[in-house]
């Protein structure tokens, strides 16, 4: 840190408890801020280009290595559009199946960001593990949350990380009722401490800060949508998948290797718990909308602090779902449905654990893929991200710097940036002239 | 007493390598009281400077100023092991090594001028020395967690480097390419995962990259006679550890 009388300036060499390496820049003169630009330095990987020319059925188990965190998200995204192109509706059995295993990954992740990566930052720790000196067994209680989400996820995926079950179709092979039998009491504990996790953040202090969102979801009349829908927003939109393109456009900026979202004639919007909650939020649980109200939440929340109580609600929604799932589960047979391949467009979306994930390609008549685009919950919130920031920053500015590094960073985490998927390395540096 | 040092670093990657340890919910506050963690941005905002006494290193070295960091890392830390498939192999990011890279950055992105990145995506041993690889795409966090008690234990981990084959029979999982002529990588493809694919009905496809011996024509063979289409062997071998040896081998012996 450098400060003289006339200008103050200072880095934080990486933004933490973030997936992925980002940097944030910014630029205060007096009381103004100038200049305020948050870069994604993680290194493109490059996947629409190489998926080119690969056979549709290896999509699920590619694309699934763009997260470690949601790779389930990108598994179904890419198994719908897939499914759309060659005409294969995999009904009942198989949705269930693909919901719960999905929900299992919102349970992981979920629990992961609300206890180790984002509830420190409300109780002034610098990790989860560091918190859990004082505060054991909350900490506990969010590993055996993670855990739980890590089973589900094994049981019906083969493993938690990169799960080889799923497939274009359903899946390679069917789960044996007693299997997900197994796991009930374990889940049963878990909604007791998905509802237990609402009581204890709605505790927590947050700071004041309540923009204007455009919140966009997928929706399904039937169930808050997770796995498949069309695309609503708080602002009117209710289009189908394939009219993306028509909808929303990606532009590059300097500085970051992410390409950047905005809904076209408007501007920015906000995906993720939030969006879904304002969108979806008749269609919770009861037992989840019951939390909800307890905790104080309206039709919409907007403070994207309290974000935190929102993945709390939906830890709730998803055990008491995964219950239902499995007291109802009947083994789907066959375990996928296989058409042959077929030319044609195809566009899929999901609800990852971040917010809306979103992909499309073509294939030719053999099935291999000829164009691909896949748009990451990250980049369509990024601009937002930066909004959020020049709203948050001149209420705080007379505060000492390392409060308003503290906020910032907080107010990131807010989003439970996935940057890796983005497209890595938060670095935060502010000047002050 | 003082706890030897524990660092995590990453590169290009998925972050699902780090996850893993993340994802030891039972042993993690165990681990951490066993080690300092020093360095481990996903995890905590406490960072200290080395050295370190054990360095893990995700992801590939993928763009110019991953190179100075990584040595960086090997200067600072006593231990320096490669967890994954990017940090030991380059990762399936690896593909472009074979491609124009001009022409994936004009595709993916409107401006490529504003992209800086390396022609090939690289593990770690690229660069520096490296004492240890654990391989896996992902890792698998047993595996991991006897890595780590190893080397702060000072012995050599118990890690296999038989194949996938060795898991099936472990685990009776009757043979899907020979039962059900599912293509399968088993017989190729290094231990470590439990054989969950075989075991899921499908066949291996590689994430642990190449067995201690690779005899990839005989494996053509017995793919032929099960009745799988041999020309599937090439983009088989071309995903999650592309540029390793023992695949790139496999695939030059296919070819010729």
């Amino acid at each position: 840190m450098h400060n003289t009388d006339t200008t103050r300036s200072f880095d934080v060499a990486a933004l933490s408890r973030v997936e992925g390496e980002g940097s944030l820049r910014i630029r205060v003169e007096g009381n103004t801020i100038t200049d305020l630009e948050f870069s994604i330095f993680e290194t493109p990987r490059f996947y629409e280009a190489f998926l080119r020319g690969r056979h549709y059925q290896e999509v699920t188990d590619i694309t699934a290595r763009i997260c470690g965190i949601c790779p389930v998200a990108y598994q179904t995204s890419a198994a719908n559009a897939m499914e759309r192109i060659l005409g294969i509706d995999v009904g009942h059995g198989i949705r269930d199946l693909r919901l719960l295993l999905y929900l299992g990954e919102w349970i992981e992740s979920h629990a992961l960001h609300v206890y180790l990566l984002h509830a420190p930052d409300f109780l002034g720790y610098p990790g989860g593990i560091e918190m859990a000196a004082d505060h054991p067994d909350i900490v506990k209680r969010g590993l055996r949350l993670k855990k739980l989400g890590n089973a589900i996820m094994a049981a019906v995926g083969g493993r938690e990380i990169h799960p080889v079950n799923p497939r274009v179709g359903g899946f390679w092979s069917g789960i044996r009722p007693e299997v997900l039998h197994a796991m009930r009491p374990e889940i049963e504990w878990a909604l007791d401490a998905a509802l237990a996790t609402v009581e204890w953040t709605m505790g927590l202090p947050f700071p004041e800060l309540t923009p204007e969102y455009e919140f966009v979801a997928v929706h399904d009349p039937d169930d808050y949508a997770v796995i498949d829908g069309r695309i609503r927003s708080s602002g009117g939109l209710d289009i189908d998948p394939a009219e993306w393109n028509e909808t929303f456009v990606e532009e590059q900026v300097e500085r970051s290797n992410a390409l950047h979202a905005r809904i076209v004639g408007r501007g920015s919007y906000l995906a993720g718990p939030m969006a879904r909650f304002a969108i979806n939020r008749e269609l919770l649980h009861p037992l989840a909308l019951d939390a909800a109200a307890r905790a104080g939440l309206g039709a919409q929340e907007s403070n994207p602090f309290k974000s935190i109580i929102i993945r709390a609600v939906e830890l709730v929604h998803a055990t008491a779902r995964c219950l239902e799932l499995v007291d109802g589960y009947v083994e789907p047979t066959p375990s996928f449905i296989e058409r042959p391949p077929r030319a044609g467009e195809g566009h899929g979306v999901s609800e990852a654990p971040r917010g809306l994930l979103f992909h499309r390609y073509r294939l030719d008549e053999s099935g291999h893929i000829t164009d691909a685009q896949i748009i990451p919950p990250t980049s369509q919130v990024q601009l937002t991200m930066e909004e959020d920031l020049r709203a948050l920053l001149p209420g705080i500015l007379d505060r000492p710097d390392e409060e308003i590094r503290h906020t910032v960073e907080q107010a990131i985490r807010n989003f439970d940036p996935c940057i890796s998927c983005a497209t890595h390395f938060l670095t935060l540096e502010i000047e002050r002239t | 007493m003082t706890l030897p040092t524990l660092a995590v670093f990453k590169f290009s990657s998925c972050d699902g390598c780090q996850l893993a340890l993340l994802d030891l919910e039972d042993e993690l506050l165990d681990l951490a009281g066993a080690v300092r963690i020093t360095h481990f941005l996903e995890a905590t905002t406490t960072s200290e400077e080395g050295p370190y006494d054990v360095a893990l290193v995700e992801g590939s070295i993928s763009r110019p100023d991953d190179i100075e960091r990584i040595e960086q890392i090997r200067a600072d830390s006593r231990t320096l092991i490669a967890i994954g498939a990017c940090a030991t192999a380059g990762g399936i990011q690896a593909l472009r090594n074979a491609a124009d890279v001009q022409e994936y950055l004009g595709f993916v992105y409107p401006r490529p001028e504003l992209i800086d990145v390396l022609a090939a995506s690289s593990p770690a041993s690229a660069y520096v020395e490296v004492d240890f690889e654990l391989r896996g795409c992902p890792i698998n966090k047993r595996q991991l967690l006897e890595v780590v008690a190893a080397h702060l234990a000072g012995r050599k981990p118990v890690i296999p480097t038989y194949s996938v084959c060795v898991e099936c029979k472990q685990r009776s999982v009757a043979c899907v390419l020979v039962a059900s002529g599912e293509p399968c990588l088993g017989p190729v493809t290094r231990a470590g995962c439990g054989a969950i694919c075989p075991a899921y009905g499908r066949g291996c496809y590689g994430c642990f990259g190449a067995a201690e011996t690779v005899n990839i024509t005989s494996l053509r063979s017995v793919w032929e006679a099960a009745g799988v289409d041999p020309a599937r062997m090439g983009p088989a071998l071309s995903t999650f550890n592309v540029a390793s040896r023992g695949f790139t081998e496999a695939r030059e012996a296919l070819d010729a």
